[in-house]
């Protein structure tokens, strides 16, 4: 039965490109958003794992 | 501010990395003894439950699901309650999550050799574990998500994002390809049919690779290769492009594993152009994995876990410009079903999944019990062994894979076939058979020497069961949202993983659906009728003995595939000879010949004395024996349940019909018996070998009756 019902669903290719414009919009606030976004935030950002340890001291043991 | 202190729970990760270890060596050993199999049939044991058919679903399922799932859930846990700075979301969840996993596990190695599979490759665990499987990964997401929400950072790291669409997708993935109808305890049929399980079937085959070989270990690459390195990512920037191009295309990307197969054509140009833009996002992401080194190449000559997670992102960068090429249709056409797609995936998951696995726990360990590595000489043998065993796996399966392609598609100047035996092509390719278990060798002994140098780290230092870690508490910003919406996003997670699951859930409901409700998608042929019982049982047969993973039942419309698998119809593989076929026997690898219109080529005594010893019948061959299926008897009891289970997802059993189906069986048994008797052949008409006779024989008969008609 549910396949009469979606079949009998006028356009419905539609949704299709529909979906794939909200995605290209997505993609491009992304990019929009990726190259104006506050450097400050980004850098705090990256830099999240290397401040959560207590063993830097390990690692830097290592290197020498 | 004041400093609050917390502890961080190492205990779970411990577990979680002693099971990755064992069930990698396991996993492995089961991958080595299949390979070996495929060249010294003899070690097949002629013991059914040491088959390479239901060995090999046992190697894939233990290497995916329990050395990598495993890896994964100790990278996971580590990590994430150090990026959110807060201890898991619960103990008991965490705890709930281990035990219930590796029960999961260890039902795989029990029921699988027994023959108890679905025969979906990488779900091939019937219906009971399925639904331990969605128990299990819900207590892993309510202990993830618990543990977003009590986080003291305002902001979720890229890898937390990582692991957020992991869930997601995977929950989505298992339970839309695991519908399935229960005959018994131990069997079900798939709900879809043919064509549509295929879809359904590689649509999550393809994204089970993404998001759960891929996803989560680039959430943990984004973690642990800035620490190893000891400098944040090369560009945070990327990474967000990263996260949201992959996680949106590769969705899409699933039918390019069912190139030139009876799946409708739109659907596999669909899969197509999103492999190839798949490209895009893995190389970003690989790049800013390399380029974090940056300044820092002249550690990595020294220090084992950064050669290791080296090898690794570019072994991923590899095999994710090898699988865009591979999903164009004219390099398909020659790969698919041979040995490089068997070279293709163990690029992947020996280089990507296995040596980042390597690489975190050769950091991991010595930091969790707080001391430095035993040997890193030992942990250098390690990464030489495994970079060899990954070089001596992968090349001879690309030489073994191109040359038997090529032979396969010989023709004389006459125009026929070179290579007119199969056996042929299979006999020549022995030697890179050999050479690939050698790779496996070397790879699974740096595996011990890892084992033994983890183990003797830990022992020379004491497990921080409770890690101590003074963190600041989460201000409460309620408005810290400006006009970076991006930003906003990545401190509400809940809102994030609603994101996450619509950009997933897009590309799969545009994939599926249509091939469901269109009718035209699935032509369907007159002639084509539902299995008799006794082929029924003759299926289940062949589905128990894991047979679809060496033959395909799917010849594409090329001039080689119809001359060697139908010579005298001359028909390719339509999609409605499929529709009662619960589950799809497509298969993914041709080790023996496709068998789609065997039924009809050879005399029911031929296919008798050929299961039992099919070196004697086929000289040279490496296709195991199969005694057992001449003493087993089939269960009439389970027939009319069958039946019935099959009505119900739409075979057109005629009402009542299940009350006749054992009298029918019976007739079509003793008329096998009496033919193989003629031949001075002695069985019982509910000998196993009958049933799989007279499936074996129907396979490909329903194109062929009007022929048969016009002959009586």
């Amino acid at each position: 039965m549910y396949k009469s019902i979606l079949q009998s669903i006028d356009n419905i290719a539609i949704w299709p490109i529909i979906s794939f414009v909200i995605f290209f919009l997505f993609f491009l606030l992304l990019l929009w958003y990726v190259f104006t976004a506050d450097q400050k935030f980004i850098k705090k950002m990256s830099e999240q794992p290397l401040q959560d340890s207590n063993h830097s001291d390990v690692l830097n043991s290592e290197i020498v | 501010m004041e400093l609050e202190k917390i502890y961080y729970d190492n205990k779970v990760v411990k577990a979680f990395i002693i099971a990755t270890v064992i069930f990698g060596i396991v996993g492995m050993t089961v991958g080595l003894l299949a390979a070996i199999q495929l060249f010294y049939p003899l070690f097949n044991f002629d013991l059914q439950y040491t088959t390479f058919g239901r060995i090999r679903p046992l190697h894939t399922n233990a290497v995916i699901f329990a050395f990598v799932g495993n890896a994964m859930f100790a990278g996971v846990y580590y990590s994430m309650q150090r990026l959110l700075k807060t201890r898991m979301f619960s103990d008991a969840l965490s705890w709930i999550h281990f035990w219930g996993w590796q029960l999961i596990i260890v039902a795989a190695a029990i029921t699988l050799p027994l023959g108890i599979t679905t025969s979906k490759e990488y779900a091939e665990l019937e219906w009971p574990i399925d639904i331990a499987i969605t128990l299990v990964w819900v207590v892993f997401g309510w202990n993830m998500i618990g543990t977003i929400l009590r986080r003291r950072e305002q902001h979720m790291y890229v890898a937390i994002w990582f692991y957020i669409a992991t869930f997601v997708t995977v929950a989505v993935l298992h339970v839309v390809n695991s519908f399935e109808i229960p005959v018994t305890l131990f069997k079900s049929y798939s709900w879809y049919a043919g064509v549509q399980d295929a879809l359904v079937q590689w649509w999550y085959g393809h994204n089970a690779v993404a998001f759960f070989l891929t996803t989560p270990f680039l959430g943990i690459m984004y973690y642990f290769l800035p620490k190893a390195a000891n400098r944040p990512v090369y560009s945070y920037r990327l990474s967000i492009i990263h996260f949201w191009s992959l996680i949106f295309i590769y969705i899409w990307a699933g039918p390019h594993h069912l190139l030139y197969t009876s799946l409708p054509d739109w659907a596999q140009s669909l899969g197509v152009v999103f492999s190839i833009m798949l490209i895009a996002p893995s190389w970003g992401g690989m790049l800013n994995g390399l380029l974090t080194l940056r300044g820092a190449w002249d550690r990595v000559r020294e220090d084992a876990v950064l050669k290791f997670m080296v090898v690794a992102v570019t072994a991923y960068g590899m095999a994710t410009l090898e699988g865009p090429l591979l999903s164009l249709k004219n390099v398909n056409a020659i790969a698919h079903f041979t040995d490089w797609i068997v070279a293709h995936v163990h690029v992947g998951g020996l280089g990507w999944n296995g040596f980042l696995i390597f690489g975190m726990f050769y950091w991991l360990v010595p930091r969790m019990w707080g001391t430095s590595l035993y040997s890193p000489r030992l942990a250098n043998a390690h990464f030489w062994l495994g970079t060899l065993g990954i070089i001596f796996y992968a090349l001879p399966m690309y030489v073994a894979g191109v040359m038997q392609s090529l032979m396969w598609k010989q023709f004389n100047p006459d125009g026929f076939l070179a290579y007119q035996n199969f056996l042929e092509t299979s006999t020549r390719i022995m030697p890179f058979y050999m050479l690939r278990a050698v790779g496996g060798l070397l790879y699974l002994a740096g595996v011990f020497i890892m084992a033994y140098n983890l183990i003797k780290t830990a022992n020379q230092g004491k497990l921080i069961v409770n890690e101590e870690a003074n963190v600041a508490p989460l201000m409460k910003v309620s408005h810290a949202t400006g006009g970076y919406w991006h930003r906003v996003l990545e401190s509400k997670p809940v809102l994030f993983t609603v994101l996450a699951f619509v950009a997933i859930l897009i590309g799969g409901i545009i994939e599926l659906v249509p091939t469901f409700l269109i009718k035209s998608n699935v032509p369907t042929i007159a002639s084509v009728k539902p299995y008799t019982p006794l082929e029924l049982h003759g299926r289940d047969i062949y589905i128990r003995e894991g047979c679809v993973g060496c033959h395909s039942q799917m010849v594409r419309p090329f001039r080689s595939e119809v001359q060697r698998y139908d010579p005298k119809d001359g028909q390719y593989s339509k999609s409605g000879e499929y529709v009662y076929d619960h589950p799809f026997l497509w298969g993914s690898k041709r080790t023996g010949p496709d068998l789609q219109r065997l039924g009809g080529k050879y005399a029911d005594s031929w296919h008798y004395r050929h299961m039992y010893a099919p070196g004697d019948v086929s000289n040279g061959s490496i296709m195991p024996a199969y005694p057992w299926l001449y003493e087993q008897t089939i269960d009439k009891n389970e027939t009319a349940g069958k039946i019935q289970a099959l009505r119900t997802v739409g075979v057109p059993y005629p009402d009542g019909y299940e009350s006749q189906a054992v009298s029918d069986l019976e007739k079509q048994a003793n008329e096998i018996v009496a033919r193989l008797k003629k031949e001075e052949l002695e069985t019982i008409p509910e000998a196993e070998i009958v049933a799989l006779i007279a499936y074996l024989q129907r396979l490909g008969m329903d194109v062929k009756v009007k022929e048969v008609a016009e002959n009586q």
